[in-house]
């Protein structure tokens, strides 16, 4: 009696969260697959029409598209190779004994707490500017010509923009799967004869391969959505060289306000990120029964 | 000897790892300093790092040509009201899933974590739609009730994921002792919960206060926290390099103290619990 007494009341303390989850989940997704079917243009009210799939023919036959899921693909690996890669070196170097441990640490993850829009603007302006940047001193320094790193290579700076965020979270990450390798497994195969090089390959990697496994699915869900590093800093420019799918969707729905094909746009960004999630869930899956 | 070799290597993992955390850090340290500069200075070259005539201008000066302090207040309303929302709404599930779990309560989870996979752009059409047809749009409530509810799931995982660590024994050793449900609440639960509140609260503080695409979708004068503010920083006019920093240290300033404080929450925060 008295479990089933609290087995309602669990269910009721559920129940909110459950049903605003629901509702969040399914009536925008409902609104925008119904939308995608739709000739419906904001500038035009009350022309909407149904449109069968020429709004996603539209998307998938545009050139920007394609060149949209290029860049976002090269976000997505670009900032992940450049994170992992750095994550586990910078993991590795704050593991050893030094002196202001702490302070290094709080200074390594500074970058993550910073608000994209402010960590764009920072690097736009004081340090990628041709003229007043503070890379520019630094190549006039060398005699060098200074490089305008947002018309000429507009990818590779917002990479490199978001790299700069992201490289924190990898580091925390790994430091913390790190710190709870055994001491004792470590100093066996230093006794063993294992030189630092393979006590890597075989003992720290290995054990680290679940905490890169879990970055690299977090980061791809979120840097599939990469927005506000390029609405400040490029606009998705110049022409949509670095126009990512998040940000093409944006400008289909506010700029150009076409609420049809900007809907078909966000369907396709829903399955891609989809694909991603089935095997992020399952990764977190198997910790839950652990 | 041994000895003598591990303090010099000591060293030279110091020099190297506080260079490496130096650059790292640079670009905020550079943003502080220039907030304390003029305008002139601030593009000067070759650019100075600490001897210039310190000034405090720029600050008044982003105040009272924006009001500043208007999307400072919207930004404080938005973070704390949706975490304190979702706090509650989040507290009584993630309770009655880790201490009267049933076969579903691994699925609902699990179904919850899926919510937050959807990319934002996904719905960016209905909920502007939404939200301008119920004159939500650049209103603080509209913020509010969008980053409640997608932060929502992370606030019940990292509830959950500490909940779970409260030994179920002393729920039951308290309850041998006679306490009422009243009392097992409030002397013995609560005490044990609050530490997990507390991180929870912390961490989803940092994640609204910079979230940037909503903020930015929905917000114009009004409404706009200090995400959208700076946003309006990309298309300005004259010298701006000493006020763009003023600005963003004020913006950051608050979150970088709150999270140097809750480093380990993050990690456990962000991976769901499945890095601790």
């Amino acid at each position: 009696m008295a479990t089933l007494h609290t087995r309602s009341a669990a269910r009721l303390m559920i129940a909110p969260s459950v049903l605003l989850l629901l509702a969040w989940m399914i009536v925008p997704l409902a609104m925008t697959i119904y939308f995608s079917f739709l000739r419906y243009n904001l500038l035009m009210p009350g022309m909407e029409e149904f449109a069968g799939f020429s709004n996603y023919s539209y998307f998938l036959t545009d050139p920007a598209f394609f060149q949209a899921i290029f860049n976002t693909l090269a976000i997505v690996l670009g900032v992940l190779f450049i994170t992992v890669v750095g994550g586990i070196a910078l993991a590795l170097l704050l593991d050893q004994p030094m002196f202001g441990q702490g302070i290094v640490r709080i200074l390594v993850i500074a970058p993550f707490l910073i608000m994209p829009t402010v960590a764009a603007l920072v690097w736009k302006n004081m340090f990628m500017n041709p003229v007043n940047g503070l890379f520019a001193w630094v190549a006039k320094l060398f005699g060098l010509q200074p490089f305008d790193f947002l018309a000429n290579a507009p990818l590779m700076s917002v990479i490199l923009i978001v790299a700069w965020q992201w490289l924190p979270f990898a580091t925390l990450i790994l430091l913390t799967a790190l710190q709870s390798l055994d001491e004792e497994q470590k100093e066996a195969a230093q006794m063993d004869g294992a030189g630092a090089w393979s006590r890597f390959i075989y003992l720290v990697l290995p054990h680290l391969s679940r905490a890169i496994t879990v970055v690299i699915l977090i980061q791809t869900i979120f840097l599939l959505s990469v927005f506000a590093e390029i609405l400040v800093t490029t606009n998705g420019g110049p022409g949509t060289q670095s126009t990512n799918l998040t940000f093409l969707v944006y400008a289909q729905a506010l700029l150009q306000f076409d609420v049809g094909g900007a809907s078909a746009g966000g369907i396709i960004a829903v399955i891609l990120a989809n694909i991603v999630a089935f095997f992020l869930m399952r990764m977190i899956g198997k910790t839950l029964e652990a | 000897m041994a000895r003598n070799v591990s303090t010099q290597r000591k060293i030279v993992v110091t020099v190297v790892a506080w260079t490496i955390g130096i650059l790292i850090f640079f670009p905020i340290l550079w943003t502080f300093l220039t907030s304390f500069k003029t305008e002139a200075e601030a593009i000067a070259s070759p650019p100075s790092l600490f001897f210039f005539d310190w000034t405090t201008e720029n600050y008044h000066e982003v105040q009272s040509r924006s009001n500043y302090f208007l999307h400072f207040m919207n930004s404080v309303v938005v973070s704390f009201g949706s975490t304190l929302i979702g706090l509650i709404i989040a507290i009584p599930s993630a309770w009655a899933m880790a201490f009267s779990p049933t076969k579903r309560t691994k699925d609902v989870l699990m179904w919850m974590l899926s919510t937050k996979m959807m990319p934002s752009v996904g719905v960016l059409v209905p909920m502007y739609l939404l939200f301008r047809n119920t004159g939500l749009l650049d209103t603080r409530t509209g913020l509010v009730i969008v980053l409640t509810l997608i932060n929502l799931p992370i606030i019940i995982w990292m509830l959950y994921t500490y909940f779970k660590e409260i030994p179920g024994e002393i729920l039951e050793a308290a309850r041998m002792d006679g306490a009422s449900l009243t009392k097992e609440i409030i002397y013995v639960l609560t005490p044990m919960a609050i530490p997990g509140i507390a991180s929870t609260l912390l961490l989803n503080i940092i994640l609204a206060w910079n979230e940037a695409f909503w903020t930015l979708n929905l917000s114009a004068a009004k409404a706009a926290p200090l995400t959208a503010f700076i946003a309006s920083y990309s298309s300005p006019e004259g010298l701006f390099y000493a006020k763009l920093s003023a600005a963003s240290t004020m913006a950051i300033a608050p979150i970088l103290i709150l999270g140097w404080f809750s480093q380990k929450q993050l990690v456990r925060g962000l991976t769901f619990g499945a890095v601790k």
